[in-house]
């Protein structure tokens, strides 16, 4: 591993630091989430924590604010060592997080959410509802949110929803506020809100942390920056003087020479795909707030690998493209055949199967068997008149366990008892037995082991020589590189460029990530045309 | 849906039961004339005092997104202590059952707080226990524990005011008292909060063990009370009662406009799904011809009746939001 940055890492004074850890570690087990990291934000700064997934980012977020308790260092407020036991500690101190998702009570109303926990007291010590719903009012209105506050919170939209978070943890008279991927549900009206409050609270003196995978959105807000990466922190400095280039190749791991000097590592394994028509083929697939006129196609024996960072919009692509997530607009062919339904049923039998990122709440049922698994998606096939024949599952099963080495004492052991690439080849053969003619891979190699990854990998390479159109989506990114024919690269939901042959390298997919032009949606002006031979 | 659509539906939702209760006293005055005499209706109100006791502390633990299948047992244990403490005053028939029955809460509410079990499974638990307790105190119900019907306890279930039993009258107290607590002060917000979406009430800081610990006490203590009120009122421990009552207390609290997953319900409500379920037993007795068991039958039907009507606007509700409880955005 390069270290890169590892020379710029400047020493922050610590006196002038609102909130700070040093020499932070944490284990999970078997995991070394954090390791020995420094980080510091002071009054008035902004300061953007960023990294890949894996990263340690929500691990440190969550020992700031009290959820978890380190292993080892300490964490500073106001220079003086503090021990936050839980989030009501690090309230109490000043400390205010706004998550993701809106983390509210959708039942009560806006005020009483806005309130919770320091509701306006009248006499005998009762809640003033007159005076905190007038309270309320006047507070969201510096938040553009102009509400019913006796309402219950889940009838606003979810942008509102956020704005009442972000009010409830300022008006906390916090002196940190640490915001995570804030924007992820925001309208761009609702960001600019955001930048404003974030900018009014570091004139007010208000530290604030600011996670985001959004690169426009920290170089248009944030004054520092510090890069997690594996658990340990390559880099913090100032975010202007930082090249977004740069920015990338620090978050991903790489050198600028290396991403400078053009690689032409040529992966072996190249498929025919020239001549035929796409088997799959997405044009203008919009998502609200997620995706904005995604456009690609596949071929038949072709590997397309959806690049870009964590957010870029890669997971929800493959997953409109399913059916598993509803699209606003555009459209999905396979084969040529519209796909009507924008359900994973239509996709299904229109022959897109999914292999979801997330194995354990998407994809295997650990208390059935290995058997039952596998034949899950089949059995509309199999069955004739309702009923299922069992001879024929035994035989498919066989198959696809000989085929796929797939290793389980038996057909009828429980999935939840393999290990993660049997489980994910157990998945696999689940859709291939559907017989499908393009198969959408999220994150196919995450969290196996070396060998079964390898195993994975043949297979998806075997598969697609068999003539079946993969989309690959990996944050490993030899493997993006090495396992695709193409590169569709995504950037905040839009396409913002396309790699193909010689050029899939990795210093090419890295300025293409970063460049820094903004392609208005369905728009990708970075796209090119790839040429084939 | 149109604005006004939404106002009847939310009106019904919210006061459903409340309109039912009318109708049926409307037409069960005008069908008996046994009905609406002053007797009858004194019998109703204090037959419906006890559980309506019972179903107050329920309503704070269903809206706090627990359950507590204790009350029945907790109910005829508290019964038992008081008749056995009343030999020794009146104090002691009242303390005695209440540090015992708060104390079960208690065990109950660690053990769902802080050990994290099921509320389902602990309650459930504490429900044979609390029974097995009473059997052993009775000597597997064959003591039966008297109340002297002269004394200052039995008073407190016997004596009126303004020809209402002071049980009716305690009741209708405990009901103020719960209603301030559940909507005026912070902790009744907690209760709304947790119950709501828990892991957001825990990140906003709210104390959700302390809080579920409180509930279950608190739903302990008002078993305990009623089953001692019921002692004073019977002037006897009876060991037979509170079977099933912690049914009965759940339907009334469902019937009365909670959501038993939690985060929503007022604790008038539950009052007047007592009242329903107590006057359509009422109803049905009056009806000679009529076998007892239909009134279950009836129960049955409102609680669905109940539960359809509430549940869809709340879906719709949570689905706008996203809920409190929507799986992350998948990183891609």
């Amino acid at each position: 591993m390069p270290a890169t940055g590892a020379l710029d890492v400047p020493e922050v004074p610590d006196t002038a630091q609102a909130l700070s850890v040093h020499g932070l570690t944490k284990r999970f087990p078997g995991v070394l989430a954090l390791d020995a990291v420094d980080f510091g934000v002071q009054a008035g700064e902004v300061h953007a924590l960023i990294g890949e997934n894996g990263a340690g980012k929500s691990t440190l977020i969550k020992v700031l604010t009290g959820v978890y308790q380190p292993d080892e260092g300490e964490v500073r407020h106001q220079g003086t060592p503090v021990a936050f036991g839980t989030p009501l500690a690090a309230q109490r101190a000043g400390i205010s997080t706004i998550y993701q998702e809106v983390n509210l009570v959708p039942l009560m109303s806006v005020a009483r959410n806005l309130h919770l926990g320091r509701e306006p007291l009248g006499r005998f010590g009762l809640i003033d509802f007159s005076r905190m719903h007038r309270e309320a009012a006047e507070t969201l209105r510096a938040y553009g949110v102009h509400a019913d506050v006796r309402g219950p919170l889940g009838e606003l939209g979810v942008g509102a929803q956020q704005m009442v978070a972000l009010a409830r943890a300022v008006s906390f008279e916090a002196r940190v506020v640490i915001m995570d991927e804030p924007t992820s549900s925001l309208e761009p009206r609702e960001v600019e809100t955001l930048f404003g409050v974030i900018r009014r609270l570091r004139d007010e003196g208000v530290a604030v942390v600011y996670v985001s995978h959004r690169l426009d959105e920290l170089y248009a807000v944030c004054d520092t920056v510090t890069v997690l990466r594996d658990g340990r922190r390559v880099h913090t400095g100032p975010l202007a003087e930082l090249e977004r280039l740069r920015l990338v190749a620090l978050m991903l791991g790489r050198e600028m020479g290396e991403v400078r000097a053009e690689g032409t590592t040529k992966f072996g394994g190249e498929h025919e795909a020239a001549s035929q028509e796409p088997v799959l083929r997405a044009e203008g697939l919009s998502v609200p707030h997620q995706l904005h006129g995604v456009s690609f196609s596949v071929r038949p024996g072709e590997v397309v690998g959806l690049g870009g960072l964590l957010g870029s919009g890669r997971t929800e692509t493959v997953k409109a493209v399913a059916g598993a997530l509803q699209a606003s607009a555009g459209r999905v062919t396979v084969a040529g055949v519209p796909l009507r339904g924008g359900s994973p049923a239509a996709a299904i039998r229109a022959g897109v199967s999914l292999l979801p990122e997330d194995r354990k709440a998407e994809g295997i049922v650990p208390g059935l068997s290995v058997r039952e698994n596998i034949a899950l998606a089949m059995l509309p096939r199999l069955s004739r008149a309702g009923l299922v024949s069992e001879a024929r599952i035994d035989a498919l099963v066989g198959t696809f366990m000989e085929r796929l080495r797939i290793k389980a004492s038996s057909p009828r052991q429980k999935a939840g008892e393999l290990s993660g690439g049997n489980q994910q080849k157990v998945l696999l053969a689940r859709w291939l037995a559907t017989e499908p003619k393009v198969l959408l891979l999220d994150e196919p190699t995450r969290g196996i082991d070396v060998g079964a990854k390898a195993e994975v990998q043949r297979l998806v390479d075997e598969l697609a020589a068999n003539g079946l159109g993969v989309v690959l989506i990996s944050s490993d990114l030899e493997e993006l590189i090495e396992g695709s024919d193409r590169v569709v690269v995504l950037r905040d939901g839009a396409v913002v460029g396309e790699l193909a042959g010689d050029e899939v390298t990795e210093g090419a997919l890295m300025e293409a990530i970063a460049a820094a032009a903004v392609q208005g949606p369905g728009d990708p002006a970075g796209r090119e045309e790839a040429p084939r031979d | 849906m149109s604005t006004v659509n939404t106002a009847v539906s939310g009106f019904a939702r919210r006061h459903g039961a409340l309109l039912a209760l009318a109708l049926t006293v409307v037409v069960a005055s005008l069908s008996f004339d046994s009905f609406a005499t002053g007797d009858n209706l004194e019998n109703v109100a204090v037959s419906s005092a006890f559980l309506a006791i019972v179903a107050l502390g329920m309503t704070f633990v269903i809206v706090s997104g627990g359950i507590d299948l204790s009350v029945g047992s907790v109910f005829a244990l508290g019964g038992v202590l008081a008749a056995w403490g009343s030999r020794h005053g009146p104090l002691v028939a009242l303390a005695l059952p209440l540090v015992v029955c708060g104390l079960i809460g208690l065990v109950n509410g660690l053990l769902i707080a802080r050990a994290r079990l099921a509320p389902f499974i602990v309650t459930l638990a504490a429900m044979l226990g609390a029974r097995g307790i009473m059997l052993n105190i009775t000597d597997e119900g064959a003591d039966t524990f008297l109340v002297a019907k002269d004394s200052l306890f039995a008073d407190l279930g016997r004596g009126k005011l303004l020809g209402l039993g002071f049980p009716v009258w305690i009741t209708l107290a405990l009901f103020v008292l719960g209603g301030v607590l559940l909507r005026r002060t912070r902790f009744g917000q907690n209760v709304y909060a947790v119950g709501g979406n828990e892991d957001a009430a825990s990140l906003m800081g709210t104390s959700v063990a302390r809080t579920k610990v409180s509930v279950y006490v608190l739903s302990g203590l008002l078993a305990g009370l009623a089953g001692a009120l019921n002692a004073a009122w019977l002037t006897s421990g009876v060991t037979i009662l509170g079977q099933g009552m912690e049914l009965e207390a759940i339907s009334a609290v469902v019937i009365g406009g909670t959501l038993l997953t939690g985060g929503t319900g007022f604790v008038s409500g539950s009052l007047v799904g007592v009242l329903l379920l107590k006057v359509i037993q009422n109803v049905i007795n009056q009806i000679g011809s009529l076998d007892s068991a239909y009134q279950q039958v009836v129960s049955g039907a409102f609680l669905v009746l109940v539960v359809v009507l509430r549940v869809r606007p709340v879906r719709r509700a949570r689905a706008a939001t996203g809920g409190g409880r929507r799986r992350s955005p998948s990183p891609g």
